[in-house]
């Protein structure tokens, strides 16, 4: 064996690699399950489709923000369904006081309840998890009672109904929503004490208490914030479905999140947080989702193989050992 | 090659475990360059080292976490190959770590046992389990439950746990990585007692310590690494400790200064300057019952005592981390009332943690992002973290304290101890405080970052910074503190100042609860 140190050029596609970080495999997993799709999927490399997948997403991306946010510090938000449910129930019985009335009451709504969540796991320190599954299953029942005991109720505003139908020039409104969303939430992340302070409370809480960082206020905010676009992600759905439902509008969405942000590379154990993952992440759910339907499969099949997915996913962020 | 001198040879039938030209790369870069290790039976053998000397590195291929690039190893006169951990253990060879990998919610019974638990009809037999270990701690001489649960004993006990485990394991060679980090001085005792059983029983031991008191009291032998290669084997009777200095340097004897530390020697005490901090009459539960100390601008000011003498818990509630029962804090005259460590943030005043990885790093952030943690509301602008600012202090902070890493952007938890502890002082100093408080600032840190950072705090009290200095290294108190506070069962026992100030006062102060001037002339000597 040689022992000379050849000078060993730097291996350009290793360094994109270690750039990308833990959202790197989810960025091969999409482009694999895209470029599948393209060739053996009939139909599915067309702009109608592109468009689909992104309306399909909007809902999806916009609670998994959130998540991103919260499960950075370590936590986790259970409760963003029963919020999605809250804020278009609230929106439904208010909205003949108009729009300026409706919009900010539900997404005060959603705020109200993450406000509930930050409160109990940063002051009263109970385990997010135990917290945030206490108020999906207290806010499905009251979305339920705001919802005059379940009934279904049609909303036929015409600017409500624009939230989750309507166009601005070639861009539906709630992909353009999600799309500001997207791009505020990574400014929030990088360019704000907020951000930095998020990532710090979730990788060693003792430590950016004793630099001075304000923990409780910071993971406050978080479930606040997840609240907040909980609720607007409710809105955009009771406007694609016409009406608030409350026993169906937001179910299952915190797995669906959850999966998204593990998917993407963000670390459950908080410290380590990529919204661009999160895209993937929820890119990545929605493609095999998307594909299975226009392929017939069943949906149970698609379940199955999202979870080979996520399964994959953290599979290969798993600490590297030498 | 270093060959043992003649006096050191033994029969060959005592040596336990031989390692010959180890060679260990990790990605290209050799760790372990031909290193050679023998070890006897019987004997407590120091591994010492700067970091990255490759202690660790020999450790973990003694022990079968790492596999070997070259080289040969021999247990008993047979050549051994461990793939695993498991291998190591399942010949005798284990590793008892400094930071302790048990269940601390199991009893002690339980964990001793873990993995190999006694059976009986293919359930736990735990008559047997607990019988076993109860057996098990009285021959090693341990006053410890086997019932009781891991968690609630004290540190050293559960150290302890971990030695018995290995000993029940059959451990024919042990090795203790840093047993005696978290424990206060009379747990240390205890742990020399179980050293010198073991050794009694045949026991090889490897013993790894920054602590060079420790290695004198337990140890035959010392290996010293440098850089990856095998520096020397020596008996550490016949080795005088500034010569083991220079041995881990590198250096010849008379490039180091007088003392092993980075600080000028006794600081001259600034009698006249303006009292900065005056703390009185502090309070917490058992724990602190009444200290006091003032700090003047420009001095240092040493805070000494054994574990759980207050030392640290003095320091938090004068920064707020810890709410305090009663007592003043005055800051340059005026009261502060710290309840959290922002507001003795805003009063100027910096503390760093004795526990770096639990308190001091953010080990998923860079290196940029953690040196600014605390004052990035300072570097905001409408909201926004001013990237230019920050990138402007960083680099200033980062070659004014030479912290050694690939870029601002590598993340902290990749650097060494040293590199990580100038990273958390610049985090403090770039807010220019006025008063410093540091917890063991050179604890776990090899030698040359050491005397960095003492060279640096010492520089910086020159600046006309207060610095209140806790630490439970004699020599670095007497070197770098003009005054030292001693501390007992959280009351001040003693102040000493000026030539008062000795390794044996304050030991004397510790140990007796009186000041130095009462050691009788015999003490002294």
């Amino acid at each position: 064996m040689s022992t000379t140190v050849a000078a060993r050029p730097a291996p350009a596609l290793g360094r994109w690699w270690s750039a990308l970080g833990p959202t790197g495999g989810a960025l091969v997993a999409l482009v694999v399950l895209v470029a599948a799709n393209s060739v053996f999927t009939p139909n599915f490399a067309s702009p109608g489709n592109f468009w689909n997948i992104l309306l399909q997403l909007s809902v999806t991306l916009l609670v998994s923000v959130g998540m991103t946010f919260v499960i950075a510090t370590g936590g986790v938000d259970l409760s963003v369904g029963s919020v999605m449910a809250i804020s278009a129930a609230v929106a439904a019985v208010t909205v003949e006081r108009g729009l300026f009335v409706a919009l900010p009451l539900a997404l005060a709504a959603g705020m109200a309840v993450g406000l509930l969540n930050g409160a109990f796991v940063s002051y009263f320190r109970v385990q997010a998890i135990v917290v945030t599954l206490a108020t999906l299953l207290a806010g499905r029942g009251l979305a339920q009672v705001i919802n005059r005991d379940g009934a279904l109720l049609t909303i036929d505003d015409p600017g409500f109904l624009a939230l989750g139908r309507g166009h601005l020039g070639p861009l539906p409104v709630q992909v353009l929503i999600a799309a500001v969303v997207v791009a505020l939430a990574v400014f929030l992340l990088r360019s704000t004490p907020f951000g930095r302070y998020v990532l710090a409370a979730g990788g060693n809480p003792a430590a950016a208490r004793l630099a001075g960082v304000p923990v409780n206020r910071t993971v406050v905010s978080v479930y606040v914030l997840s609240g907040l676009l909980a609720g607007m992600a409710g809105l955009v759905e009771a406007s694609r479905l016409g009406a608030s439902a409350a026993a169906k509008i937001g179910q299952g969405a915190e797995l669906d999140a959850i999966a998204a942000v593990v998917v993407g590379g963000t670390l459950l154990s908080g410290g380590r947080a990529t919204l661009l993952g999160t895209v993937v992440g929820a890119l990545i759910m929605q493609v095999i989702a998307t594909s299975f339907n226009m392929l017939l499969i069943p949906y149970s099949w698609a379940l199955a193989f999202k979870a080979l997915i996520i399964l994959f996913a953290v599979y290969l962020q798993r600490p590297r050992r030498v | 090659m270093t060959s043992p001198p003649p006096a050191d040879r033994h029969d060959e039938s005592d040596v336990i475990l031989r390692m010959e030209g180890i060679v260990k790369r990790f990605a290209g870069a050799v760790a372990l360059d031909h290193v050679d290790f023998t070890l006897r039976r019987g004997e407590v053998h120091a591994l010492v080292g700067e970091n990255g000397a490759g202690k660790s590195t020999l450790i973990k291929i003694m022990t079968g976490a790492y596999t070997r690039d070259g080289g040969q190893v021999w247990l008993e006169g047979e050549p051994v190959d461990f793939r695993t951990p498991a291998d190591a253990q399942a010949a005798g060879v284990i590793a008892v770590h400094q930071e302790i990998h048990l269940l601390s919610f199991r009893t002690v019974a339980e964990n001793v046992w873990l993995g190999r638990e006694p059976r009986r009809w293919g359930l736990v037999d735990w008559g047997r389990m607990h019988a076993d270990t109860a057996t098990l701690l009285q021959r090693l001489g341990l006053h410890i439950d086997p019932a009781a649960t891991l968690g609630a004993l004290s540190t050293a006990q559960q150290q302890m746990v971990a030695i018995a485990r290995g000993v029940s394991l059959g451990a024919r060679v042990l090795v203790l990585d840093e047993p005696t980090s978290s424990l206060a001085e009379r747990e240390v005792a205890i742990l020399y007692d179980l050293i010198r059983q073991l050794q009694a029983e045949g026991t090889a031991i490897v013993y790894i310590s920054h602590r060079f008191d420790e290695l004198y009291a337990v140890c035959d032998r010392v290996t010293v690494l440098r850089d990856g290669r095998l520096v020397g084997t020596h008996r550490l009777a016949s080795l005088e400790r500034l010569d083991l200095v220079c041995l881990m340097l590198g250096k010849a004897r008379d490039e180091l200064r007088q003392g092993t530390t980075g600080f000028a020697g006794h600081q001259a005490e600034a009698e006249g300057a303006a009292p900065l901090l005056r703390a009185e009459d502090l309070r917490r539960g058992q724990k602190l019952r009444g200290v006091s100390l003032d700090v003047r601008k420009g001095e240092i000011l040493g805070v000494a005592g054994l574990l759980g003498s207050g030392r640290t818990e003095t320091a938090r509630a004068i920064f707020g981390a810890d709410p305090r029962d009663g007592g003043s804090v005055h800051v340059d005259g005026k009261p502060l009332d710290a309840r959290t460590p922002d507001d003795a943030i805003r009063a100027r005043i910096a503390f760093v943690s004795e526990d770096r990885k639990g308190e001091g790093i953010i080990p998923e952030l860079s290196v940029r992002e953690n040196l600014t943690l605390a004052a990035l509301p300072t570097l905001t602008r409408a909201g926004i973290v001013d990237r230019a600012r920050q990138r402007e202090i960083v680099d200033q902070f980062m070659r004014r304290l030479g912290i050694k890493c690939t870029s601002a952007d590598q993340k902290i938890r990749e650097l060494s101890g040293g590199n990580q502890q100038k990273v958390l002082l610049a985090r403090w100093l770039c807010m220019n405080p006025a008063l410093l408080i540091l917890d063991e600032p050179t604890r776990g840190i090899d030698i040359g970052a050491k005397a960095e950072i003492q060279a640096l705090i010492n520089e910086l009290a020159g600046t006309g910074l207060g610095v209140l200095m806790i630490s439970s290294e004699l020599e670095e108190l007497v070197e770098g503190s003009s005054r030292v506070v001693v501390l007992r069962d959280g009351q001040n026992v003693a102040e000493l100042r000026g030539g008062d100030i000795s390794q044996q006062s304050i030991i004397h102060a510790m140990a007796e609860g009186s000041a130095a001037s009462a050691v009788p002339a015999a003490l002294e000597a």
